[in-house]
């Protein structure tokens, strides 16, 4: 009883049973696992990185991984056609493909939060307005939409995200303005109202916290979502510019020597996958711990 | 059906002029003067210059401009591509069929794999298949297509040769283009070798653009699938003595197909994005690569262009979708 009357003791309460639910999904434990050892990783790079990720060692060019024929130690999954290891690369690789993900997301997620809170509870006019816009953005494919963006601002890793974010922000508008419709005619915030809550109580404090769940999930999903659309920005020459060691753009170096040299390619698509998987199978926890229809089941 | 069709297609005119807004926007957004931008190092002379402001019309007033603009996209004017001199309307639809002949086989690729395993998953819920189901279609969800790509080549084209690396099909054939699709064209040509020669280059491309919609559908699929198995009328079918290959085939999958429907639409546009990569990747000469080549040449008529035509694909066909769903569902229409 003494729970109900103060509200930081539930905060912990509220996050066990969520932890309770998470832990059941395996496959969100182990993606938790490796997306925290990719952080670790991508956040000490400067002292793991064996090399600078942008030197070049004009007497080890596409020297093989160290485990296969001719391959060395120094290397350990070989160099580049510039003799750059690509170990150092893939580590310095991972914070920008972190540092991607969290920017667009933010951008993204607060964008579209507050532009369908906005729908929401604006007047019929302006929700439809708010609404065909969306509409209008959803009929490009988003990474046409995004090369197009990014044609206009520059190619660089900066407005790739950008051009990233916009394209993304729709999802968030949509959901948010779908769970305000079945909230704002709940008990509680007529109650809220009543009471005389003013419109941005309303819409913050009253109604928001009660949406967040499919929009976390919806975080998890763009996360991932955006990793691989600055990946294949930075693959089609719109992304990061060389020497940048991100992802994307190692593989559009790489791509003539896929024939002769295996390991240039696989190991930046490779690291790409499993975060991207990592992502996902996180995605997958959150969805089953946070849906409230599947918990009671 | 009558009322929901024209509130469907009422919707669709407003998204169309925004499209058509977002398109005529795109040249006047690039920074600075879009006809030195357009000339990029080539440069043009005062003369010029002022012969092309009046050419392109950037003299008149804004609402005029895309007044103009509007009417000549519904009259089928979409400008003439600065490389090759010929109209945008007639490049896309030269190589529109190259980017429809990929996308269809990939989407049957991927709705012939993705409902069955879907299906399997879900009646086997919990067990071996559904465990080994859902991780394949998770990696598949989350691959790079374009390393995806890149991997198949070093394989079956690199070390083992059985497919080309690039294009649509060998030199050594050349037909008369009927209906555009090389598989079609080659059995009509009836030379020896070139409906072979025409599978061997699409087989790849294709898989790899499948790889995507075909983990969506068999995910939507399952979860589809587990929420009728677990209705009232599946367990009296059961109760009837019925064989759990019509339960689940012909009672529970006809209604699982419903939202599975919607994910197939939803994924054209996945597709077309899917193509801008694919197609780089395997030089097949559609409409994704053709949009990249453009964006690369600076050829901004044709860029213009092709993003409002291929928008325009997008809706039309999540039109259709709309419509088919309200068909196969009554509840929809009544809304």
């Amino acid at each position: 009883m003494a729970e109900t009357t103060t509200n930081t003791p539930a905060r912990p309460g509220r996050l066990r049973e969520f932890w309770r639910y998470f832990r059941e999904n395996r496959g969100a434990v182990i993606g938790l696992y490796v997306f925290a050892a990719f952080v670790a990783l991508a956040l000490g790079a400067d002292l793991i990185a064996p090399h600078d990720p942008t030197v070049q060692d004009r007497t080890a060019t596409l020297l093989p991984p160290a485990w296969s024929e001719g391959g060395s130690w120094s290397f350990p999954l070989g160099t580049d056609p510039l003799g750059r290891d690509i170990l150092s690369r893939l580590l310095h690789g991972a914070r920008y493909s972190f540092f991607v993900g969290i920017v667009v997301v933010v951008i993204a997620a607060t964008g579209g939060i507050l532009l369908g809170l906005i729908a929401g509870f604006a007047p019929k006019w302006l929700d439809t307005i708010i609404m065909r816009i969306m509409d209008i953005i959803l009929s490009f494919p988003s990474l046409l939409l995004a090369l197009v963006l990014v044609a206009i601002l520059g190619p660089s890793l900066l407005n790739a995200m950008i051009a990233i974010a916009i394209v993304l922000q729709p999802h968030y508008v949509r959901l948010t303005r779908a769970a305000v419709m079945t909230e704002r005619t709940k008990d509680y915030v007529v109650s809220a109202r009543v009471a005389g809550a003013g419109r941005a109580r309303l819409m913050f404090i009253t109604v928001l916290p009660n949406c967040l769940a499919p929009i976390i999930v919806q975080a998890a999903l763009s996360f991932s979502n955006a990793i691989l659309d600055v990946a294949a920005l930075g693959f089609l020459g719109m992304g990061a510019q060389p020497p940048t060691p991100e992802w994307g753009t190692m593989l559009a170096e790489a791509r003539e020597f896929i024939l002769r040299a295996w390991w240039v390619v696989t190991f930046p698509g490779l690291a790409i996958l499993i975060t991207v998987l990592s992502i996902n199978l996180m995605g997958d926890g959150l969805r089953d711990a946070l849906d409230p229809k599947l918990k009671r089941s | 059906m009558l009322r929901y069709l024209l509130s469907k297609l009422l919707t669709f005119v407003p998204t169309f002029i925004g499209v058509t807004l977002i398109s005529f926007a795109f040249i006047r957004a690039l920074p600075g003067d879009p006809i030195i931008v357009m000339a990029g190092e080539r440069g043009v002379t005062p003369e010029r210059y002022k012969e092309l402001v009046e050419q392109f019309g950037y003299d008149r007033p804004i609402l005029v401009q895309f007044w103009d603009y509007l009417t000549g996209v519904l009259q089928g004017d979409l400008g003439t591509s600065f490389v090759t001199k010929k109209p945008v309307w007639n490049e896309f639809f030269a190589l529109f069929p190259a980017t429809l002949e990929l996308s269809i086989c990939a989407i049957i690729i991927a709705i012939a794999l993705g409902i069955p395993a879907g299906v399997i998953a879900a009646t086997h819920r919990g067990k071996f298949f559904d465990r080994a189901l859902m991780s394949t279609a998770l990696i598949g969800y989350s691959m790079p297509i374009f390393w995806w790509a890149l991997l198949l080549i070093i394989v079956f084209s690199g070390n083992l040769h059985w497919t080309p690396v690039s294009g649509r099909i060998d030199l050594l054939y050349y037909f008369k283009d009927v209906t555009g699709f090389m598989l079609i064209d080659s059995l009509l040509s009836g030379q020896k070798g070139a409906f072979a020669s025409a599978v061997s280059h699409l087989v790849l491309p294709s898989i790899v653009l499948a790889t995507i919609p075909l983990a969506v559908i068999a995910r939507q699929t399952r979860s589809a699938m587990l929420e009728v198995l677990s209705e009232d009328y599946i367990r009296t079918a059961r109760a009837k003595g019925l064989s759990p290959l019509r339960v689940n085939g012909l009672h529970a999958l006809r209604n699982a197909m419903i939202p599975v429907i919607t994910v197939i639409g939803l994924s054209v546009g996945t597709l077309l994005a899917g193509a801008i990569l694919t197609e780089t990747i395997f030089s097949w000469p559609g409409i994704g690569k053709w949009m990249v080549d453009s964006i690369f040449r600076r050829d901004y008529p044709v860029v213009q262009g092709g993003l409002l035509l291929v928008a325009v694909a997008v809706m039309v066909v999540n039109l259709v979708v709309d419509l088919l769903y309200g068909l196969i569902n009554p509840k929809i229409r009544k809304r």
